[in-house]
């Protein structure tokens, strides 16, 4: 009753005694206990985890009590390996440990929110006009539109009901679509892996409208161009558990317990097992204490390194010293005994591109796609022959399209690595050079730009004449600067020489002692030899967010082939950056990009649409003269970067967005009144001008984009490289571009494009953004939705570290007014369909579409590059221009569409990867499982998708990695282009069906597949390549191996053939600037670096309060000592780093791991949480991206040919942000812009007023 | 009116005092045990809390074991034990002021500690620093008395104190006029000491009701805390004796 009454209990008898009165028994209140015991206690647990693009994929219980989600913790109960194996256990980190904190922290989004001017101004408009109207009347006057789109970013959020800002959003959508054409609409959502019907959501909305979906694996760098470039392959790897496997590993850029943290235990059981580990990186990283040796490598010089340890390999297991294992495997896994043209240039004597079958007279009896089956000599016919296996039998043939040592006619082969000896006829090859470029910062060699070697070579007669050849091999050992005897200058017979590429050339331009470069090598190869290939590399995006990433990954590419290590268990390449592995893609496609009822879908590639939009491309200071090769073969090689963009999206290489100047539904309206076919009218009017591509004037106001969705996404405040152009030109806001633009300054612009003398500021007309907390990208939007969190929804997760598909769980009910994404986008396409009707109904929609990797279009041009734009070809769509395609849009019934399985899935099949199966099965078994519409209308009788669990079942079914009977006739497709039975790799599986109930019980392990190349059995881990080694299963390249040798005319115009070593470029971002605002402060110039974190996931949790605690709190670079000593900064002062592009404001952490000459800004700390005011821009602090700026890649544009054509963030220019430097000084003031406007100081006083709700 | 004043701060207050420092305890004993507990902040930093806080646990005992005896205890007693007036003086003022200075440095240690350390500040609650600043004010006082005592070495001043504290324990009325002409010193200590019982209650000062004193009488090394409640583990037994 009372605790103290209770305790009077003075009369009571005494306690019992025990063990002679040495112990006693007590009777007192232990209800107190029961505080402690509730702490702990909890209504239920459910199953869910993080989707925050952190590849982890882990198993969380979800702890509810009394309604409210409590805390998490780790759940135990993955299926457990097979004996001798680590088990995955535990999974997880403190970043997913404390993600409960959000669900009702002051920074969740609660309610819809509009930004009050917007909303005024809607609310007056809509009181006499319908919506479209009401739309029209305040973007079409512009004092209206820049009453709100200027004041984006400066508060004013009011909240909304559901009803009126989907109204407004759909009402945007469909004047948009009508005004400018659907494709004006468009979507930036990253990684689906991470929650897959979220992104299906907004995907199948924009869809079904025409509208576009941008990309983001390239956009964030994560891409690595190599992996299509050498495979064909967008990125494939082996999971975490088979480092396990390994004997030796490599971590090369790559900070395996900070950013891969629950897998890195297997990185210590691996340790444990044996395995040597030397870890390769210019900080001292978590993961370099896990090294048997640190390599310190001055940043942004891994090729060289690379190329240095390749350089030994070839020299003591080539050359000295023939390693059969590695002769085998680069024999029958490799382009290396293939055949290369040289060509004479002036009196050079250069490799060109591939000898073809279509290069002889008799075409070596090929009818089929000659020009695309590559030739080899063979020992055993000892003559050219065509060798199995090249892209050219993949397309309009069935059977041999395979990696057997055969040739076409099914004989025997032993093809030749080597033409030295049989014919010793060397003849002088030129290779370019570029390690002798100066650079501020980065030290080279002074050896000449174009290094000539000696190559054995054959002549061969061919129907163009004589010509010489030599094996990719002969060229790639000469490449790598090593005297095989032959004499010549620039080749090295000692490793001491200084000639590129031996270890003593490389330490001069890393840093790196040659003897560690020579032992690391040796042990790397000499491992992969006595283990057939378990020597793996763990390479990460600091070796991939550099300009010249391809040859940083090619040169370790290069050295996992030499040894054998692709495709085999325990070895081969561990690229972790992002959480790209969407396990059950082919099952997952079709409801995310409508696929069920319309193709193609719209999708671009958000790099070059970023680059063009928010107008990079106008401030460009890397010329092209600086990235091409000495060695380019003649060509149209000058213009700017924009113009090699723009030549790529006009042949079909690259897509668009927008596509056309002229609205696409009126096109289509335009090529029905005068019954013409859609891709003959479009070819012809872009020939004669009547039609314009919008890639050629991006700053036209009917080629902006209008209105963007941004959904589980923080794109301004993460990805978005160039954040202050995006304030500038996307948005029209305030901004801190410290720059001046080419006209301006009176630079070269660009020959393809139209030149505004003044770049437009804020095009867009309306930023929607979803998400569950007030992030960057929220604070700049003009409508905030609320969103459910990862414990609030159900949908689907998958990563490239395990092979378990992994589900999310709604734990509680959406707080407050949050929904569902997938009910968010409902919502939006039902009020879209109410309101259409004011301007749409069913139209057509002329889609252009770039030639698709995986499609017999990917042969497009075979031999050379002609543009139909000079007049140097016709304009054929889908082979020297976009594909055109006409399609059906029924806007009033797009709701209706939106929920329900469409007719095409029956009628046309599913597929993925090259490959078309017949999915009628399966859609007949979604009828039963999810139920169908019995409405009347236009969906009646079909499969219902009403919920998120409706459509994971879609996902689930369709795709093979989940039900075993699809596997199975996947694999009979694919066997049927092989000729070679796979089937048995899923038999077993076949009735295995994973449905959602299943996953949330347990997360199950996923059923092989031919869309990947690893196998997940008994016996293997998964492993990419692996089934192209062991069930010869060809690379989906040109020649249908891992090709080493890249032949495109632009790959060797920009002297990318083979790996070189090319040093970081010059931005240029500092001279400009770093004398125009002092402070009187001291500077240093430093090298941006940008990694990823370790108290936060990109964006996510630096702004969560535990988090920050157990970092500083905010913002933060990291400096080495020696260079805060130079500029006066002791640790946590208060630091500017600004260059042309911006500034941003931090504290400084001095540190001695970090390297001396670069600076480390962990990515994505948000500038909404204890951020000053920058001395520099007068701006809130800014963000890592704030000093960043675009700047694409010319040979990531090439497209049609074969693994280099485009496909859907799988290959495309590339946001890379490394080569970046800043200048970095002390803050004297420090000012929290937190007073009134009019007691700013006088520095800041142009800072707009920020905005209270009115 | 001065007579009114006084009758009201010396009469009347100390039951206000003695009355919430009772029923206060009391009640948030039995309503918010979570908060019964003497707030520690040794887990933010030691320094400074290990002499610190002995210092003044220990003088502070050794002042309150001798006001609590030297006000209450009957002056027939001491006079029977052949105690005089004048010495019981002298040991206050000798013992008081040892154990004073002794307080007085542990205190200032701490005070110094939670107003200054950034970290202590900031998690302490305004009540942790008035009742530390409140105790630092009235050892302040008490020390100042010694002063005023030596003018009064023959110990009559203090007899009136215990008067008036016997007085008012034994709910004599009128006892306040005794202390009507004491040193206004002497009248604030006594005003701030009762003051401190008024504000006990609310303060981290209740763990002194928790002093772990029973442990010095513990029997038996390993204790047993049955699981069954303590009135059914009483009934049990009973039941048990019964038979």
């Amino acid at each position: 009753m009372s605790h103290f009454l209770d305790r009077l209990t003075f009369f009571r008898r005494l306690p019992d005694t025990f063990s002679d009165g040495h112990g006693i028994t007590t009777h007192e209140d232990r209800r107190w206990e029961d505080g402690y015991r509730k702490r702990w206690q909890h209504d239920k647990i459910v199953r869910s985890t993080h989707g925050a693009n952190c590849t982890g994929s882990c198993s969380w219980k979800i702890y509810v009590k009394g309604g409210i989600v409590t805390w998490e913790t780790q759940q135990t109960d993955y299926p457990r390996t097979r004996p001798e194996l680590p088990n995955h256990e535990p999974r997880g980190c403190s970043r997913g440990a404390s993600y409960s904190w959000y669900l009702y922290s002051g920074n969740r989004v609660k309610y819809p929110l509009v930004r009050s001017r917007l909303l005024r101004l809607w609310r007056e408009a809509r009181a006499m006009r319908m919506p479209v109207a009401a739309w029209a009347s305040i973007v079409e006057d512009p004092k209206k539109r820049a009453a709100y789109t200027s004041k984006r970013g400066l508060g004013g959020f009011v909240r909304a009901t559901w009803d009126e800002v989907t109204e407004i959003i759909a009402a945007a959508n469909a004047y948009t679509v009508k005004q400018y054409g659907p494709d004006r609409v468009v979507g930036f959502s990253p990684i689906p892996a991470m929650s897959m019907v979220s992104y299906a959501a907004g995907s199948r909305y924009l869809s079904l409208l025409g509208g576009v979906c941008m990309s983001f694996y390239d956009w964030y760098c994560d891409l690595p161009p190599s992996s299509p470039q050498t495979w064909g392959e967008q990125t494939d790897v082996p999971e975490s558990a088979d480092w396990y496997n390994s004997g030796f590993l490599i971590l090369w850029g790559s900070n395996v317990p900070q950013t891969r943290t629950p897998d890195a235990h297997f990185y210590t059981e691996a340790r444990y097992r044996g395995a040597k580990s030397v870890v390769i990186c210019p900080d001292y990283s978590e993961a370099s204490k896990f090294a048997d040796l640190w390599i310190s490598v001055k940043q942004g010089t891994d090729s060289a390194l690379a190329m240095a340890m390749g350089h030994v390999i070839l020299r003591e297991f080539y050359l000295d010293r023939q390693a059969q294992y590695f002769e085998d495997y680069v024999r029958q896994y490799t382009d290396m005994p293939m055949l290369v043209r040289l060509t004479k240039q002036g009196d050079r004597l250069l490799p060109d591109r591939l000898l073809r079958a279509c290069d002889f007279a008799d075409g070596l009896g090929e009818t089929n796609n000659p020009e695309w089956k590559t030739v080899a000599f063979d020992a055993i016919s000892k003559g050219a022959v065509v060798p199995a296996g090249s892209v050219g039998f993949r397309w309009g043939e069935k059977g041999k399209w395979n990696l057997e040592q055969k040739d076409s006619d099914g004989r025997d082969t032993s093809l030749r690595l080597t033409l030295a000896g049989a014919t010793n006829e060397l003849a002088d090859v030129d290779f370019p050079y570029f390690g002798n470029r100066e650079h501020d910062a980065f030290k080279g060699s002074d050896h000449p730009s174009v290094l000539t070697r000696k190559v054995p070579t054959k002549r061969v007669t061919l129907k163009d004449g004589e010509t010489l050849v030599a094996t990719v091999f002969d060229l790639f050992v000469a490449n790598y600067g090593l005297d095989r005897g032959f004499g010549g200058e620039h080749v090295a017979k000692s490793y001491d020489e200084n000639t590129p590429y031996t270890p003593a050339w490389a330490e001069g331009i890393t840093g790196v002692p040659r003897d560690q470069i020579v032992t690391v090598a040796r042990e790397f190869a000499l491992n992969a030899e006595k283990t057939k290939g378990r020597s793996m590399v763990i390479i990460g995006a600091a070796m991939n967010h550099w300009y010249h990433s391809d040859m940083n990954y090619r040169g370790v590419i290069n050295m996992l082939v030499m040894c054998g290590c692709v495709g085999q268990s325990g070895g081969g390449w561990s690229h972790y950056v992002g959480q790209e592995k969407l396990r059950p893609q082919s099952g997952w496609l079709p409801l995310a990009f409508a696929l069920d009822w319309s193709r193609p879908p719209r999708q671009q590639n958000s790099t070059s649409f970023f680059y063009a939009h928010t107008n990079q491309w106008r401030y460009e200071t890397l010329g092209i003269d600086e990235i091409l090769s000495p060695t380019a073969p003649a060509g149209p090689w000058d213009g700017a970067l924009i113009d090699y963009n723009v030549r790529a999206e006009r042949m079909g290489w690259l897509p668009s967005a927008p596509q056309l100047k002229q609205n696409p539904l009126v096109v289509a309206k335009n090529i029905a009144a005068m019954g013409v076919e859609a891709k003959d009218y479009v070819a012809e009017a872009l020939k004669s001008g009547e039609l314009q591509l919008s890639c050629e004037d991006p700053d036209h106001p009917a080629n902006w984009p209008r209105n963007l969705f941004v959904w589980r996404s923080n794109l301004l405040g993460s990805s978005a490289k160039g954040h202050e152009y995006f304030l500038k030109h996307l948005l029209g806001t305030n901004h801190g571009v410290q720059g001046k633009d080419l006209g301006e300054t009176g630079r070269k612009k660009p020959k393809e494009v139209t030149w505004h003398d003044r770049g437009p500021q804020g095009k867009l007309d309306l930023l929607a953004t979803l998400d569950f907390r007030m992030s960057t990208t929220c604070v700049y939007s003009d409508i905030v939705l609320p969103t459910a969190t990862w414990y609030e929804k159900n949908d689907l997760n998958t990563s490239d570290m395990h092979p378990f598909i992994h589900p999310l769980t709604a734990a509680v009910d959406p707080v407050w007014e949050c929904k569902s994404d997938w009910d968010i986008y409902k919502a939006i396409a039902r009020q879209f369909s109410k309101v259409a009707p004011e301007v749409l109904g069913v139209e057509k929609d002329v889609v252009l579409t770039p030639i698709l990797h995986d499609t017999p279009a990917e042969i497009a041009q075979a031999l050379d590059v002609k543009e139909w734009k000079k007049g140097e070809v016709e304009p054929i769509p889908g082979k020297t221009m976009p594909a055109v395609t006409l399609v059906e849009r029924d806007y009033p019934n797009l709701y209706k569409r939106f929920t329900a399985l469409g007719p095409l899935m029956s009628k046309l099949g599913n597929g993925g990867k090259g490959m078309t199966w017949n999915t009628e099965h399966e859609v007949d078994l979604l009828k039963r499982i999810n139920g169908t519409v019995i409405d009347e209308g236009a969906t009646k009788g079909l499969a219902k998708i009403e919920t998120d669990i409706d459509a994971t079942e879609v996902i689930l079914t369709l795709a093979p990695e989940t039900n075993g009977e699809v596997a199975v006739k996947a694999w009979d497709a694919l066997s049927m282009m092989t000729g070679r039975d796979h089937k048995h790799l899923a038999l077993s599986k076949e009735d295995e069906k994973i449905r959602f109930r299943d996953v949330v019980a347990q997360p199950r392990k996923i059923i092989s597949s031919p869309i990947w190349s690893g196998l997940e059995s008994e016996k293997v881990c998964y492993s990419a390549g692996y089934t192209n080694v062991h069930e010869l299963i060809p690379w989906r390249t040109l020649t249908g191996r891992q090709q080493l040798y890249q032949d495109h005319l632009w790959m060797r115009a920009f002297g990318e053939a083979l790996c070189v070593y090319r040093p970081p470029v010059d931005l240029k971002a500092v001279k400009p600037v770093i004398d125009a605002k002092p402070n009187g402060e001291k500077q240093i110039v430093l090298n941006f670096i940008t990694p990823h974190q370790k108290w936060g996931i990109h964006s996510t949790y630096t702004d969560n309060l535990l988090m920050l605690t157990l970092s500083r709190g905010g913002p933060i670079v990291w400096i080495s000592e020696t260079d805060a000593r130079k500029a006066g900064i002791a640790d946590n002062d208060w630091i500017e780093a600004y260059n042309t592009n911006g500034a941003l404001v931090a504290r400084a952490v001095v540190s001695q791991r970090v390297k001396i000459g670069m600076c480390m800004m962990y990515h994505a700390q948000e500038k909404i949480v204890n951020v000053p005011g920058s001395e520099i821009t007068g701006q809130r602090g800014g963000i890592h991206n704030s000093v960043t700026r675009t700047v694409v890649k010319p040979t990531h544009m090439i497209g049609g040919y074969a693994q280099q054509s485009y496909g859907f963030n799988y290959y495309g220019t590339i946001g890379t942000n490394r080569d970046e430097f800043v200048i970095i000084r002390k803050m004297t003031k420090v000012d929290w812009l937190d007073k009134p406007n009019d007691d700013q100081p006088a520095h800041l006083a142009l800072m707009p007023r920020t905005e209270a709700a009115e | 009116m001065r007579d009114a004043v006084n009758h009201i701060v010396f009469g009347w207050y100390p039951y206000l005092c003695l009355t919430v420092f009772v029923v206060g305890s009391w009640f948030r004993f039995d309503r918010e045990q979570y908060t019964w507990r003497s707030g520690s902040s040794q887990l933010l930093r030691r320094r400074q809390l290990i002499w610190g806080s002995n210092l003044l646990h220990v003088g502070i005992l050794v002042i309150f074991l001798g006001h609590f005896f030297g006000l209450l205890t009957p002056i027939r007693l001491f006079d029977a034990l052949g105690i005089s007036h004048s010495l019981k003086q002298w040991m206050a003022i000798v013992v008081g002021g040892v154990a004073g200075i002794t307080c007085f440095i542990g205190l200032t240690l701490l005070v110094h500690r939670r107003l200054f350390d950034a970290r202590i500040r900031a998690t302490s609650s305004f009540g942790d620093v008035a009742i530390l600043l409140l105790i630092y004010a009235q050892l302040f006082l008490g020390l100042a008395t010694i002063f005023i005592s030596l003018d009064h070495l023959d110990g009559a001043e203090m007899v009136k104190f215990m008067t008036w504290a016997q007085g008012i324990l034994t709910l004599q009325p009128g006892v306040a006029a005794l202390i009507a002409d004491a040193h206004p010193i002497f009248k604030a200590h006594l005003f701030l000491g009762m003051t401190l019982f008024l504000v006990f209650p609310f303060t981290r000062l209740v763990h002194v009701w928790s002093a772990p004193v029973w442990y010095l009488g513990r029997r038996g090394y390993q204790v047993v805390r049955s699981a069954r409640s303590a009135k059914i583990a009483a009934r049990g037994t009973n039941t048990l004796s019964a038979e």
